[in-house]
């Protein structure tokens, strides 16, 4: 009986494809709405992770005051010493790679008259370690480079493309600040971060920074990878007890430091594009519900439409339970293939999309298939309705009907 | 070849009413009808508008109940059937043809003719080969694949003569077939059902305002007020 009632639902959407086509257009819409809603937001949310995880997974960032900035007012907290990287080199445990940092934005690099305006960090090459980082063409800093702060860096991949376009960097001489170094190494592509373009970077030895650009011995950053051994909050609790005793800090008084644990950002950042995934994902959802009732609207006229033909359906045979099986497998075809269609819109779309956003492209088969189900269900409930009317009809009234 | 009178009618009426409303506004279309239709028999219903044939047709279709009597059908009491149990009577013994042809638009001749055999359960082939055998009957093998818009009014009636028949009905009942037709298409119905009553046995109950029409029949049954008012045994052709 299904057989004949699938064959029926299928003969009838057949012979009305514009109305059926209206009909399912809510469903698709709506199917489609949802599923390059959450399939971006998942995109969006993987996006977050992969650029948390590129500033290195279970890195503690140690910067001196309170929060991101350098803290509110009162005197400026001092920068680290070379003595605070010594100290927690030798007397943390658990640490995998320690790599100081200072920066210089707004940096100008020169190279036969193309120029940029870059960052320049400087820094070990444990920093590499730390940040998972490798180079992609010559090499990274070699100890006695570092220990002397000769004038060689490593670029990334944004200002290779500027200043070199085609050209092999390995070897040359570019000018940055003013002062000329030699590009040894160029680093493997990061892409957007969290906090701008990651490979829009000159990385240079700490000494030679200091020497040139800062002119101090200071450390603004000190970057600590924690072993995958061990507990990321326990190394955090060591490292700030560590630091209060170096930098003096009373017992009682604020910290004028503070250690800022990447997981915990990551956390954070991706449990809000969950929250607005799932608040966009609702407002799709509700067309979805708009589409159902569409579809109960247009069976409802159509039981009305077909008043005749429901009367020779049953004058011929057709028991009630028959008839209301055709109306409602006819709705829950219409809102399947509406499903189906939409969410190969919803392919198409997030596909489209998903560059333009920056984020990546994840088919979530759960995603889709949840989507789907539930535009079936739709055909259930708002097909129900229309089809126990058709099905009560009287045939002598049904075959009188105009 | 005629059918052999057999000892019992196929369809029996005994005092039948239909009552239509309640209260003071009720309508008694039957005021207690007798009959007895043979198989193999072909029957002709008249009567003025509002003489209750319709309503009849309809209990005889098993599509309405009475209100009371009993109604026999093949010997076994079918006046208190429910809903279902008569859209079942109708799928196995009966065919209807509909003075308003009541095809499917938009749809083959062929699928038309092929609905009934869908209801039964019958698989693709059996369909294909029944429904092309009923339309070759009434002489519309070419035009299987034309919907009702493409065929005129008197190749729609038969297609509709075809759908009746394709399930081989005990029982064809015809309210006003000719209807909406020319008297040239008319005869040619009429000399369509003439041939299935005759070579296939099926007995046929067809009401008729026309009484050229009602020659066709060996039996022609009078209604007036509710009431069977006269049966006239016509000399079989």
């Amino acid at each position: 009986m299904l057989g004949t009632t699938v064959i029926l639902a299928f003969r009838a959407i057949n012979r009305h494809k514009l109305r059926s086509f209206l009909t399912t257009l809510g469903i698709i819409i709506g199917v489609a709405a949802v599923v390059t809603m959450v399939t971006l937001g998942n995109g969006a949310t993987a996006a977050v992770r992969e650029q948390i995880s590129s500033l290195g997974a279970n890195v503690l960032q140690l910067r001196p005051g309170q929060g991101f900035g350098r803290g509110g007012g009162g005197p400026r907290p001092p920068d680290f010493k070379p003595q605070d990287l010594t100290a927690i080199e030798n007397q943390l445990t658990g640490v995998r790679a320690v790599a100081p940092l200072v920066q210089s934005s707004g940096s100008t690099a020169i190279y036969e008259g193309s120029n940029w305006s870059t960052t320049v960090y400087g820094t070990t090459a444990a920093y590499f370690e730390v940040q998972n980082w490798k180079a992609d063409t010559g090499r990274l800093f070699m100890t006695e480079e570092e220990e002397a702060g000769k004038p060689v860096c490593i670029i990334g991949n944004t200002v290779r493309t500027n200043l070199f376009q085609g050209n092999d960097p390995i070897g040359k001489r570019m000018r940055i600040k003013g002062v000329s170094c030699q590009v040894i190494g160029t680093l493997a592509t990061r892409g957007q971060g969290g906090f701008g373009d990651q490979d829009d970077v000159v990385v240079m030895p700490i000494k030679f920074v200091q020497r040139r650009f800062t002119g101090d011995r200071d450390i603004s950053q000190i970057l600590i990878a924690v072993d995958d051994a061990y507990d990321t909050s326990a190394v955090q609790a060591s490292l700030e007890e560590l630091m209060r005793e170096r930098r003096k800090v009373k017992a009682g008084d604020q910290d004028n430091f503070n250690v800022f644990d990447t997981k915990q950002i990551s956390d954070t950042l991706t449990g809000t594009t969950t929250i607005l995934t799932q608040i966009v994902a609702a407002v799709a959802a509700i067309s979805l519900l708009v589409g159902g009732i569409g579809i109960m609207n247009i069976m409802l006229v159509s039981v009305t439409e077909r008043t005749r033909e429901i009367g020779i359906r049953l004058a011929i045979g057709a028991v009630a339970r028959e008839v209301l099986m055709q109306f409602l497998v006819e709705a829950i075809v219409l809102s399947c293939l509406g499903g189906l269609i939409g969410l190969f819109l919803a392919l198409i779309a997030s596909i489209a999309i998903a560059p333009l956003m920056q984020v990546p492209f994840i088919f979530d088969v759960k995603v889709n298939l949840i989507a789907f189900l539930f535009s079936a269900a739709i055909g259930v409930v708002f097909g129900y309705f229309p089809a126990r009317r058709a099905a009560a009809l009287n045939p002598i009234d049904a075959l009188r009907h105009e | 070849m005629a059918s052999l009178p057999p000892s019992a009618p196929i369809i029996s009426l005994r005092g039948i009413t239909k009552m239509f409303g309640s209260g003071p506004t009720a309508f008694q279309a039957l005021k207690g009808i007798d009959l007895d239709i043979e198989e193999g028999d072909f029957v002709a219903v008249m009567g003025p508008s509002g003489s209750g044939k319709s309503t009849t047709m309809n209990i005889l279709g098993c599509l309405d109940v009475p209100t009371a009597g009993e109604f026999l059908f093949k010997g076994r009491h079918v006046e208190a059937l429910d809903r279902d149990q008569r859209a079942l009577l109708r799928r196995r013994y009966l065919g209807f043809v509909f003075q308003g042809f009541n095809l499917l638009s938009r749809t083959s001749a062929l699928e038309n003719v092929e609905l009934p055999l869908l209801y039964r359960g019958e698989d693709k082939k059996t369909r294909y080969e029944a429904g092309m055998a009923a339309l070759e009957k009434v002489g519309l093998k070419e035009w299987w694949d034309h919907t009702p818009a493409e065929l005129s009014g008197g190749q729609q009636q038969r297609v509709a003569i075809a759908r009746a028949i394709v399930t081989q009905p005990a029982v064809l009942l015809a309210d006003e077939p000719t209807g909406n037709l020319d008297s040239e298409r008319s005869v040619e119905i009429m000399e369509l059902l003439t041939d299935l009553n005759r070579n296939s046995g099926i007995t046929v109950i067809m009401v008729t305002h026309e009484s050229d029409m009602a020659a066709f029949a060996h039996t022609i049954i009078h209604f007036k007020d509710g009431l069977v008012e006269r049966t006239e045994e016509r000399v079989k052709a």
